[in-house]
């Protein structure tokens, strides 16, 4: 579904990213573990077109997005729950939900609505709540409901677990598999690898702008190396 | 802390008595031709050390004073307004009453009113035009004026050199205006706070230098006089018409000629402007477009992450603001008669800035209030028009220090606890 050739990316003259070849198929939950400045934020940027892939392919459903303006790619169906939630924090969760479907029909929208408070029924109690007076967890919730507002075939997760206590962190993980239930693609940058591999199907990882190691995810759990590096030996 | 208390207290009380010495001490007598150096008198000189004595004391129990203000009660319009049930039914009948109010109301009272009230009028147009730019999509626009004057000249010009009318021109100074916010929009959004607000001044400068220089068409710092006045269906306000044939105002409708109908008519036009600009913006702030300006001004990420296309955003909320901007223009040259750059120089700018800023960012209500504020005060203070600047900033510092959000904050929905 999403298939990265052999990118790289700078930063001015730093290369944030050498090479890295990725490939997400439909229905996949795949994360990408690594740590501080490896470049995981980097690459979900890339995706979104912002800063732009330097060389290298990147599709989406065999389209080429390389290179798009990054509010063309998010209309493709392709969101994005950006890394630190981002909520509009003046906003209420009604008024932060319906953002995420600005290019959708509101009567569709409010379809989608419905099922994303399915989903989260903590936004329900919050509906009209201003977004930046709820909790870190209720904030990630509103991201994530948010981008499915858009109605998305494949969402990127950028550190979704990030300054969330332990059992909300756990909540947010079994909504993930929830999502990908029901047919959600997944693509999860995570610095938590224990738990990002234990729900994913398959794992990359990052090291200083290359990845080092593709595998399933239960085999990247039990690996050795990874287990020092990351699970903490 | 005591003590450093003390020392910013020495301190604040040395820069005043170094700025009341340079400024009041001290006096430049001409005799013949030297010039004399002449210290205050006694009386003058007491004056400057009670002034410098209150600067020491309120910066030494400043903790103190601003324990006792915040101790005094705010003002909370949500008790004086009625509940909110209540309201939502009163408040179709409170502007329709308003809206009589406002059209009934200039022939009760002196000219002098009316033409103070049309002024505010144009101010609030404009403030309402700016909010969108600086208090909606959070773009800080300094050079604001440039479209009021591209407005203002747009109607002079085609006036002077086509004869069109008023009521042509109007929204052509609109769309005129827009397209200028357009074509400046384009380079400029880019930018992000201090260096759009720096660029957007520099706008305002150009348009004003390049009006002050083009004398072959604009008539440089003369101006341009003798604008023609709008007309009520063809129907001029003047006591003889123009043209042979044509029809004044008071020979249509058969009443003795008034100086005053004029200045009613200008007032009129002025109230139903400011009702479409504010019906116009209050359907856009309802629209899709208006949550995303919002929201472009919360959070830019987040807004591209949800495939939002900033520079469209950014772009419709310059256009729209500069059309206002247009509108009001036009219509303040037409009341005016005679526009020279002069009516739009920086401090212009600096004025509707203040209006959105002290009104509360993003709130219509709070700039209308704001404008009506900023535009009589002035007047009522007449005979302090010497210290107009500095009952300005006195007026500024107070906003700051006692309500920062504004003086009528922009309104989120929020849930009320029922207890």
């Amino acid at each position: 579904m999403l298939s990265i050739k052999n990118i790289n990316t700078h930063y001015g003259p730093i290369q944030a990213l050498h090479d890295v070849s990725v490939e997400v198929k439909q229905g996949e939950i795949v994360t990408l573990i690594g740590a501080n400045g490896a470049g995981k934020t980097t690459l979900m940027m890339s995706i979104c077109g912002d800063p732009q892939a330097t060389s290298g392919t990147i599709q989406f459903d065999g389209e080429e997005i390389t290179g798009q303006q990054t509010s063309s790619i998010m209309q493709k169906g392709l969101a994005i729950v950006p890394e630190g939630r981002r909520v509009f924090s003046g906003m209420t969760v009604e008024e932060n939900l319906f953002m995420g479907a600005y290019h959708r029909d509101r009567r569709e929208a409010e379809m989608t609505a419905e099922h994303v408070l399915a989903l989260f029924p903590r936004l329900r109690e919050r509906y009209s709540q201003r977004a930046g007076t709820m909790s870190g967890g209720e904030q990630q919730m509103l991201a994530i409901g948010r981008a499915m507002m858009s109605k998305p075939r494949m969402i990127l997760l950028d550190e979704p677990s990030l300054g969330l206590a332990p059992i909300i962190i756990q909540q947010i993980f079994d909504i993930i598999e929830k999502l990908r239930e029901e047919g959600v693609t997944i693509f999860l940058v995570e610095q938590n690898a224990n738990q990002a591999l234990r729900i994913a199907d398959r794992g990359y990882v990052l090291e200083n702008g290359r990845v080092i190691m593709e595998d399933t995810g239960a085999a990247l759990l039990v690996n050795e190396d990874v287990r020092k590096a990351y699970l903490g030996g | 802390m005591q003590n450093s208390k003390f020392l910013s207290a020495i301190f604040a009380a040395g820069v005043t008595f170094v700025l009341a010495c340079l400024m009041l001490g001290v006096k430049l007598n001409t005799e013949g031709t030297t010039l004399q150096v002449e210290g205050a008198s006694t009386e003058q000189w007491t004056w400057i050390g009670l002034g410098i004595a209150v600067v020491f004391l309120s910066q030494l129990f400043s903790a103190q004073i601003d324990a006792f203000f915040s101790g005094l009660p705010k003002p909370q319009l949500a008790k004086v307004l009625p509940e909110a049930s209540v309201m939502a039914r009163l408040k179709p009948w409170l502007l329709a009453a308003l809206i009589v109010g406002m059209l009934v109301w200039p022939f009760m009272v002196s000219r002098g009113s009316v033409d103070l009230a049309t002024l505010t009028l144009i101010y609030i147009m404009l403030g309402l035009g700016l909010n969108i730019v600086v208090g909606l999509a959070g773009l800080l626009d300094l050079g604001f004026v440039a479209f009021y004057a591209v407005g203002a000249y747009t109607y002079a010009l085609l006036s002077m050199y086509f004869g069109l009318s008023f009521w042509i021109c109007l929204p052509l100074a609109a769309a005129l205006a827009a397209l200028f916010g357009f074509i400046l929009g384009f380079p400029v959004l880019r930018l992000r706070g201090d260096y759009l607000a720096i660029v957007t001044l520099g706008f305002g400068e150009i348009i004003r230098i390049l009006l002050n220089n083009w004398t072959a068409v604009t008539g440089g710092p003369n101006g341009i006089s003798g604008i023609a006045k709008p007309t009520l269906f063809g129907l001029e306000f003047t006591r003889r018409a123009k043209e042979e044939g044509a029809m004044t105002f008071h020979e249509f409708f058969g009443i003795s000629y008034s100086s005053s109908y004029k200045v009613i008519f200008l007032y009129l036009i002025a109230v139903v402007l400011v009702i479409f600009v504010i019906y116009l913006i209050n359907r856009l702030m309802r629209m899709p477009i208006g949550r995303a300006w919002e929201a472009l001004r919360e959070d830019e990420i987040a807004c591209r992450s949800l495939g939002l296309n900033r520079t469209a955003i950014k772009l419709s909320a310059f256009t729209i603001g500069a059309s206002t901007a247009g509108f009001a223009g036009s219509f303040f040259a037409a009341r005016q008669g005679f526009i020279s750059p002069e009516s739009f120089i920086f401090i212009e700018s600096a004025i509707i800035l203040a209006i959105v800023v002290l009104g509360g960012m993003g709130s219509q209500i709070g700039v209308i209030l704001a404008a009506i504020v900023m535009t009589i005060l002035p007047e009522l203070a007449r005979e302090f028009s010497e210290y107009r600047m500095l009952l300005f900033g006195l007026l500024m510092v107070i906003m700051m220090r006692w309500r920062p959000e504004g003086l009528v904050p922009m309104k989120r929905p929020h849930l009320e606890l029922k207890q």
